[in-house]
């Protein structure tokens, strides 16, 4: 059954041209405007025996004056609700012809000379196919604060989800990412991350380190050696991390590795200069002139939007 | 692994060496196992002082054939032996020690155990790929906990365990560690459900644990440090690897560990691991031969002073490093560190290393003993070129997109792909991610690489041309099918039409797995493709103009098939009932993306099938539908 209907399922009519677009043709549905549509109507019927090879060729076409085929699948948008919307290639206002075969493309190709202009499709889940690990990959050189995978305690199951895409929801193509940074904390060998886009104000984001850090701290406090115990020794909710006035205090690396008070900056334009977070003693905030190996600039700015 | 070591392209050396290929499946249902009733050995003895000396000499000869057969270890010859008749099927049977599960839902647990009594080495594979992509909606399902139950008391002496796309829970990992005492490698690839709970149970109870490979794996931080759970003394550690496991770490148990591991070879870090760190690792352990560095860059203000020598010379110590990786946050002023072990490497991966052209190439001027190379696009063509001007002996090479965009201009192109092509001449594998391309490059690298045993190209603009004549790109892919005869993995994109399916039915006989997105015209398409692959195993299919009609085409093959994924494809669920109907040994599933929906009669999100001989699943969820 493979070898002769296989042959013959090979359609000879199978001539690749470019053509102006239009005429219907079977099988085209929903914005389907071109020429396989055609071809693959007069190539339906399945008892061609006669067994042309098929010839492959990279055919060098006559430059039509536009090209644009349009969202080729049969999929009509109405059937599936779900599936992105078409989108359309803008014409091409000339292509770029080279020489016939022989000439190898590394050197000759030159990129067309209209840059072609097209609407961006929708974003549609799963592709390009690439898994979420490799996605936003930081890039140190430009200020852009690391995007990794949000599995902390406090954020499990609901973060996965949040941070997964949902199959096929068709998102806006302006989906917010999340924005991690580490923080580590005086005393505590073990650093964390937390995820400043899920916050909305200095408030949240001291709490949250509270919870982080106040479990941890206590272990700290209660074994000897370094490393994560249980929790017996009563924990002390870590308070005032933004007024300097009790033990810990939040402080904040942009990416110059200035370090400077959290809380002085709106809170969006916080998130967009930070890269780390750090608990300091509140003792060790005033000396931060004088001791860490940062240059350090403490901007009292209220600046006001 | 040393330099001797044959390099299989399926060989992933960035993820766990898989023993055996893919597609060699044990547990067809074609063949049914005949349950033989155990002839019982006594009553043949007592008979034979009457009339044969046979039935004692049987006895001998199964002996025999269990010996002879310990040193059957490919899986095929295995199964063939197995058929030979019952008494090897038995003799077969018992001396199996490694079981390989294609598909966790084709067999039950039990009947594995029931067959094959004395395993040592398990390897199950539960999602189909398409998952990663988050095409499967969450919790569908390939729990291990069902395995580790049944296997926990039938084997206790198992040793190893592999899982690909499986979901596991910490409860399993701890039933793992109490239920195995010899356990020695525990790799679980793409899996997740787990935290670092279940590593600590692990880590602390499995003495003797050799390997500890989590790639591309997600584990919960749920607080417990569980570096610091191995226990005390030497352990018997060879292979650590963590790269992908996004949790915070403890570094001087770590670094504890890794001193009191004196078989250590395979050590790959995550990104919480500072250059600095790394450092004071390599220069503990010089005897590795793979390294995963970590980030690679920010220094922790504890660390060490910068010192390049300092780096660079710990370093070149490391005289058996062939496998280097890492870099999740490269600063590229260290990277002038490993030149020097350059020239010894032979798998190189840079996939999350955002470096650019130039800094590409110092390094890259230095690796002509290369095989295997991943890379991002962010070092254009011309750093492919210069892959291609030094690096004779690449065997696979892996291009991933840094900007995962469509409609971007994109920094490789046609021009990489045909570099590559005419400088590399034994190519076997090649996933090569770019906004455009040319037939005619395709064509060319099928012309000049004809050991090609993978060929994965993914346009990233969804029907894109070829972008200098317009035509689609049937031609390069039929290029490819019809020149590289080893082909057996096929991945295509662009623009599509029915005639690339014709090339592939024509001359892609020897394709098992074969990924198709946004392609095609016609339910003939797909015709095409079952008809005319005899060897295809897997078919992933997503958003093409395939419908019922096509679906019914492939009735005679679909027993031969590991599984047929079809996504937002034209089925119906009448379609695939017919299906279902005609084949019963085959668990048809229907996906639902929205959930609390009534499936309506006419669209099927996704069908999922595969062969089973345990009929339809009882953990499937609410919206998987078995047919």
């Amino acid at each position: 059954m493979e070898g002769d209907s296989g042959d013959g399922e090979a359609c000879p009519q199978l001539e690749l041209r470019l053509g102006p677009p239009g005429g219907g043709g079977g099988g085209g549905v929903g914005g389907r405007e071109d020429l396989w549509a055609l071809k693959n109507a007069a190539c339906s019927s399945k008892n061609r025996h006669d067994n042309p090879p098929l010839v492959l060729s990279f055919g060098y076409f006559p430059t039509p004056n536009q090209y644009s085929p349009g969202y080729p699948s049969t999929i009509s948008p109405s059937q599936h609700q779900r599936v992105p919307n078409s989108f359309k290639e803008s014409q091409r206002s000339e292509m770029q012809l080279t020489d016939p075969k022989g000439e190898t493309f590394s050197e000759t190709t030159a990129p067309p000379t209209s840059s072609q202009k097209r609407t961006a499709p929708a974003p549609v889940v799963g592709w390009p196919p690439i898994r979420s690990f490799r996605k936003n990959i930081s890039n140190t050189s430009t200020n852009q604060a690391k995007q990794p995978h949000p599995h902390t305690a406090l954020e499990s199951q609901n973060k996965r989800n949040l941070e997964n895409e949902k199959p096929l929801t068709v998102k806006s193509s302006a989906k917010e990412k999340s924005l991690f940074v580490k923080i580590n904390m005086d005393g505590v060998p073990i650093g964390r991350k937390v995820d400043l886009r899920t916050f909305d104000s200095y408030e949240k984001l001291s709490s949250a380190v509270d919870q982080l850090f106040r479990g941890l701290l206590a272990a700290q406090k209660d074994s000897s050696a370094g490393g994560i115990q249980s929790k017996e020794v009563e924990e002390k909710p870590i308070t005032g991390l933004l007024d300097g006035r009790e033990e810990y205090t939040l402080v904040y690396e942009d990416y110059e590795g200035d370090r400077m008070l959290v809380g002085d900056l709106p809170w969006q334009m916080f998130i967009s200069t930070v890269k780390r977070l750090r608990v300091l003693k509140s003792s060790e905030v005033s000396d931060l002139t004088s001791k860490l190996p940062y240059k350090t600039v403490l901007i009292p700015c209220k600046t006001i939007l | 692994m040393s330099e001797n070591d044959r390099h299989h392209p399926q060989q992933n050396h960035f993820c766990p060496a898989e023993t055996m290929s893919e597609d060699e499946d044990p547990c067809r249902p074609s063949p049914p196992p005949p349950p033989p009733p155990p002839e019982p050995v006594s009553k043949k003895t007592r008979n034979c002082a009457a009339v044969h000396p046979s039935p004692h000499s049987d006895r001998v000869l199964e002996i025999v054939l269990e010996h002879v057969l310990q040193f059957l270890t490919v899986r095929r010859d295995r199964n063939a032996a197995s058929l030979v008749c019952k008494s090897w099927y038995r003799t077969e049977a018992l001396t199996r020690s490694d079981v390989f599960i294609g598909n966790c839902y084709s067999v039950s647990p039990a009947r594995v155990t029931t067959r094959f009594p004395r395993v040592r080495s398990v390897v199950i594979k539960g999602r189909p790929r398409f998952a990663d992509f988050n095409l499967m909606p969450q919790n569908w399902g390939a729990h291990f906990g069902p395995w580790v139950a049944t296997m926990g008391k039938a084997y206790p002496l198992l040793e190893r365990v592999y899982l690909k796309r499986m979901s596991l829970t910490d409860r399993d990992l701890c039933l793992l560690a109490d239920s195995f005492t010899k356990f020695k490698d525990l790799v679980l690839v793409c899996c997740e459900g787990f935290g670092t709970s279940g590593l600590a149970a692990v880590a602390s109870k499995c003495r003797q644990l050799r390997v500890l490979d989590l790639s591309d794996t997600e584990v919960l931080y749920d607080g417990v440090d569980w570096i610091s759970c191995f226990p005390e003394g030497e352990t018997c550690l060879e292979s650590l690897i963590f790269d992908c496991v996004e949790c915070p770490i403890n570094f001087e148990a770590l670094e504890s560990l890794v001193v009191r591991s004196p078989a250590l070879k395979k050590l790959r870090l995550n990104r919480e691991v500072s250059i600095g760190q790394l450092y004071r690792l390599v220069v503990r352990a010089p005897s590795l031969t793979h390294l995963g560095t970590g980030a690679f860059g920010h220094p922790e203000p504890q660390d060490p002073n910068d010192q390049e020598m300092d780096y660079g010379s710990a370093f070149s110590a490391c005289k058996s490093l062939v496998c280097l990786s890492g870099f999740r946050e490269v600063m590229p002023e260290y990277l002038p560190a490993i030149h020097s072990i350059c020239t010894n490497l032979m798998s190189l991966n840079l996939s999350y290393a955002n470096i650019g052209v130039e800094q590409f190439k110092l390094l890259i001027q230095h690796c002509c003993r290369l095989q295997v190379l991943w890379v991002l696009d962010s070092v254009c063509d011309e750093g492919l070129q210069a892959v291609a001007a030094t690096c004779r002996d690449l065997r696979e090479l892996r291009v991933f997109p840094l900007n995962a965009q469509e409609d971007v201009e994109g920094p490789v192109s046609e021009v990489g792909l045909q570099a590559i092509s005419e400088g590399c001449p034994k190519l076997e594998s090649i996933l090569y991610f770019c906004q455009r391309m040319t037939n005619a490059a395709v064509v060319a690298m099928s012309n000049n690489c004809p050991d090609l045993v993978v060929f994965r190209l993914c346009i990233m603009g969804r029907h894109q041309p070829d972008h200098i004549t317009g035509a689609p790109m049937d031609e390069g892919f039929g290029a490819i099918v019809m020149n590289c005869k080893k082909l057996t993995r096929l991945a295509i994109s662009g623009l599509l039409t029915d005639r690339a399916f014709a090339y592939i039915g024509r001359y892609g006989k020897l394709v098992r797995t074969l990924s198709v997105a946004f392609a095609g015209d016609s339910d003939t398409g797909l015709k095409y493709v079952l008809e005319g692959c005899p060897k295809l195993q897997k078919l992933e299919i997503r958003d093409s103009p395939f419908g019922d009609a096509a679906l019914l085409s492939g009735l005679h093959h679909y027993y031969n098939m590991r599984f047929l994924w079809m996504s937002t494809c034209q089925l119906s669920q009448r379609g695939c009932e017919e299906v279902a109907r005609a084949l019963p040994r085959l668990a048809v599933e229907l996906l639902s993306y929205e959930e609390n929906e009534e499936m309506d009669n006419e669209t099927v999100d996704v069908l999922y099938m595969y062969r089973s001989l345990q009929g339809p699943r009882d953990d499937a969820p609410q919206f998987v539908r078995i047919l």
